[in-house]
């Protein structure tokens, strides 16, 4: 893939783990839920010299190329660098929408200028990114949006709203899909990179149902955009915004997350541990409710077999580049596992298992109602249970569509 | 599809393009009208001998091509798709799994070369009842002298009426129902009081009453060691486990593509019933259902390829996962035929009845269920 570190794996493994050791943080040992606590938290001198240590490094975002501040390994030498990571304790400090979404993206479609600016500030975290994809008026039928940009000669003039624009709060800039030719719906849509500190754009944060939560809202109002930001053709967004939605689906199925707590492998331990610590066993040391074990070990099947799906796909997909359309099966597969996996731990908590705050709940119990509420948005972002569905159906099926309708 | 060697590719191949030129499932419909004796046709399990699929888990010195159980899967499954009927699953993996796991140098001499040849079959005989538990043992082999005495009856023994072999699970100390005391024999079918009586079941394939009367048996007729034959047994099940598993993952494959072929030429309303939502999002959970199941068979193949200690574990969820996805297309395969599907003159019903016979072999999905959750602790 690029520039490997030596024929021997061990010979980078060395490497890498002398790195390591000289620059990552002691105090920040098994506390990668930090980075998300920002400036409040204690260590904040510690994770900025740990980020900015990775992002000199091109370690955050191991895979991309060295030229465009990268760390330029193979995959299997990214692999040997998450193992040692492992092993310290160290955690991956450079993330968000741009390394997971945008990045790739901007890798594949972005001009020579545009890499150069932004695929760097993403591997060193100075820039963060938030997705501006989803309207009020435009959910699953994402195409019918309707955020506009007007071409005056030397910029684009913006005006629309967006939603669900996770972390745009903290966000510097805004990868935006808006609507640049009214007269068409797909091939109406162009791929707009907006500043988020610009005059005009307004961000307010949305309470959802596990409380706080990282979506907001935003409102354009006459936000001039440069003409150097757009990425690709002038109408050409909608081809851009599916590999994207694509990098985000592997994205959400691939880890299984429920949004925390429900997530796969998030804390709390797994529904049949917990079962047998809330409920108890029978003689032969099973989980004593038999209707609960069917149930948890159905699941258990299902979260292996999905386990087993995902590295299938992996070993499948090596000589070809990024996901394929088989990503819509593993999204769907992924989520359910994680929303079932949230369902099973909380009724098998009881009613330690609904608490909302308050000494009277573990932080585990009290994550996991979190989780399990979190949970719920993963089958209805990043393109909802119904509409991967159509795409499987449709893409990979070839079934057509219904009479007198279209879609993507 | 795992990453298969060039080896493997073209055994796969070669395994499609026979069952699509030579058994079609038009070839096991005129087999079960035939009433074939057997269960299958002798002559197409020639041309697979011929072939040496008979020979792909045995190794080189006894005949076979030593080429492992993923690769045997991969033939299964072709054989699946078109529902060819044919020992390959009881002779060629079952019982020549319990010879290579646990046979003794006279033992494979005397049985793996015929049957990597595929001059003659072998069967698995070791259930009682009509649901599959391997531990409960009633036929008894009663110590006579220097060897045995059989007593009892064997059901449902797959490829039974066909079989020159029988591996039977016997008791040789112990309570019916205790996984200790439980011995496996080599039994010829010719042997005296060995008799047999076909099943005629649903799916039109080989099943067999076997009984025992007063068998008399050497000392070298034991299978593996006295008393002591249940882990066998347990590692040679999970083999045919695995391979059934390939073979049903095959017949869903097909029942699907079958079905998403119709979805896609039948029209009603004016329109082909595939653009209808309703059929699309079960035809789609059906396709997610068979990827995950296919990375579970394969899975548990390629664990028994590398003698790994999860293969129980694994084999129990591809048993399960593709149990349960068989179930789902075959019942889909029929309601989303419509009044097609109900006819006798369609393959569906063949689809059907073979996915509950299969389901229900060598262990259901309850089964496999509750033995993942206690090979996992709970």
């Amino acid at each position: 893939m690029a520039d490997s570190g030596g024929p021997d794996p061990e010979v980078f493994r060395a490497e890498a783990r002398t790195w390591l050791e000289a620059n990552f943080p002691p105090s920040l040992k098994g506390k990668g839920g930090m980075m998300y606590i920002e400036d409040a938290s204690p260590n904040a001198p510690d994770i900025k010299a740990w980020t900015d240590a990775m992002g000199e490094k091109g370690w955050g975002v191991p895979t991309w190329p060295k030229a465009y501040g990268g760390g330029g390994l193979s995959a299997a030498e990214a692999r040997i660098l998450q193992q040692e990571m492992n092993r310290l304790g160290a955690w991956n400090p450079i993330g968000g929408m741009g390394t997971m979404m945008f990045g790739p993206t901007l890798l594949e479609y972005g001009n020579e200028d545009q890499k150069q600016k932004h695929i760097r500030a993403i591997a060193r975290q100075e820039v963060r990114w938030c997705q501006g994809f989803s309207e009020p008026g435009a959910g699953s039928d994402l195409a019918s949006l309707s955020t506009k940009a007007e071409d005056k000669g030397d910029h684009f003039l913006v005006n629309g709203s967006k939603i669900w624009t996770s972390g745009g709060q903290w966000a510097d800039m805004c990868f935006c899909l808006v609507r640049t030719d009214t007269s068409k719906k797909h091939e109406g849509i162009s791929f707009l990179l907006i500043d988020m500190h610009d005059p005009g754009v307004e961000v307010r944060p949305i309470q959802l149902i596990a409380g706080a939560s990282p979506f907001c809202e935003t409102f354009f109002t006459d936000v001039k955009v440069p003409k150097e930001n757009l990425v690709g053709p002038l109408n050409g967004g909608w081809t851009i915004a599916k590999r994207l939605l694509q990098h985000e689906r592997s994205g959400i199925g691939g880890g299984g997350s429920g949004g925390g707590g429900g997530g796969m492998f998030g804390v709390g331990g797994s529904p049949a541990t917990l079962a047998k610590t809330y409920i108890g066993t029978d003689e032969d040391g099973r989980i004593a409710d038999t209707d609960i074990r069917s149930r948890v070990v159905a699941h258990e099947m299902d979260a292996k077999a999905f386990q087993l799906t995902a590295f299938r796909m992996m070993a499948e997909s090596r000589s070809n580049q990024g996901p394929s359309t088989a990503t819509s099966v593993l999204k769907n597969a992924g989520t359910k596992v994680g929303q079932d996996r949230a369902e099973l731990i909380i009724e098998v908590m009881g009613s330690q298992g609904l608490g909302w705050e308050g000494d009277a709940f573990k932080p585990d119990e009290l994550s996991s109602v979190r989780g399990w509420l979190g949970g719920k948005a993963t089958t209805i972002f990043g393109g909802s249970f119904e509409i991967q569905n159509n795409i499987i159906s449709k893409r990979i099926l070839g079934l057509p569509d219904p009479l007198g309708s279209s879609s993507n | 599809m795992a990453v298969l060697t060039e080896e493997q590719s073209m055994l796969r191949d070669a395994a499609r393009t026979w069952t699509q030129e030579k058994s079609p499932v038009s070839a096991f419909r005129k087999m079960r009208d035939s009433g074939a004796p057997l269960g299958y046709d002798p002559a197409a399990f020639n041309e697979m001998a011929e072939m040496g699929w008979t020979g792909v888990i045995i190794p080189e010195e006894y005949g076979g091509s030593d080429f492992g159980y993923l690769s045997l899967g991969l033939v299964l499954e072709e054989l699946g798709r078109t529902l060819t009927a044919s020992p390959l699953l009881a002779t060629a993996l079952a019982t020549a799994s319990a010879l290579i796991l646990g046979g003794s140098t006279a033992q494979k001499e005397a049985w793996l070369p015929k049957i990597a040849a595929g001059e003659a079959v072998g069967a698995l005989a070791v259930d009682e009842g009509p649901h599959h538990n391997p531990e409960k043992v009633a036929v008894t082999a009663a110590k006579s002298g220097a060897g045995y005495t059989l007593s009892g009856a064997k059901t449902f023994v797959l490829e039974g009426m066909a079989a020159a072999v029988f591996v039977v699970s016997a008791r040789t100390s112990g309570a019916t129902g205790d996984k200790d005391g439980i011995t496996l024999f080599l039994v010829p079918a010719d042997a005296k009081g060995v008799s047999r009586k076909a099943l005629k079941l649903a799916d039109s394939r080989g099943a067999a009453v076997v009984t025992f009367d007063n068998v008399a048996l050497g000392a070298d007729a034991v299978l593996g060691e006295v008393d002591k034959g249940y882990p066998l047994l347990e590692k040679v099940l999970d083999r045919a486990r695995a391979g059934l598993a390939a073979e049903m993952l095959g017949s869903a494959s097909q029942a699907f593509d079958t079905t998403l072929d119709y979805l896609k030429t039948r029209v009603q309303f004016g329109q082909v019933i595939g653009s209808f939502q309703a059929l699309q999002h079960r035809a789609a959970k059906m396709f997610t259902d068979l990827e995950l199941a296919r990375s579970c068979v394969e899975a548990a193949l390629a664990a028994i390829d590398n003698d790994s200690p999860d293969v129980p574990e694994l084999v129990s969820l591809a048993k399960a996962k593709v149990g349960d996805t068989l179930h789902l297309v075959s019942n889909e395969m029929v309601q989303m035929h419509g009044g097609i599907g109900m006819t006798d003159a369609h393959d569906a019903g063949f689809y059907l009845k073979r996915a509950r016979a299969a389901e229900a072999t060598f262990g259901g999905q309850s089964y496999h269920r509750d033995r993942y959750a206690r090979i996992n602790g709970y």
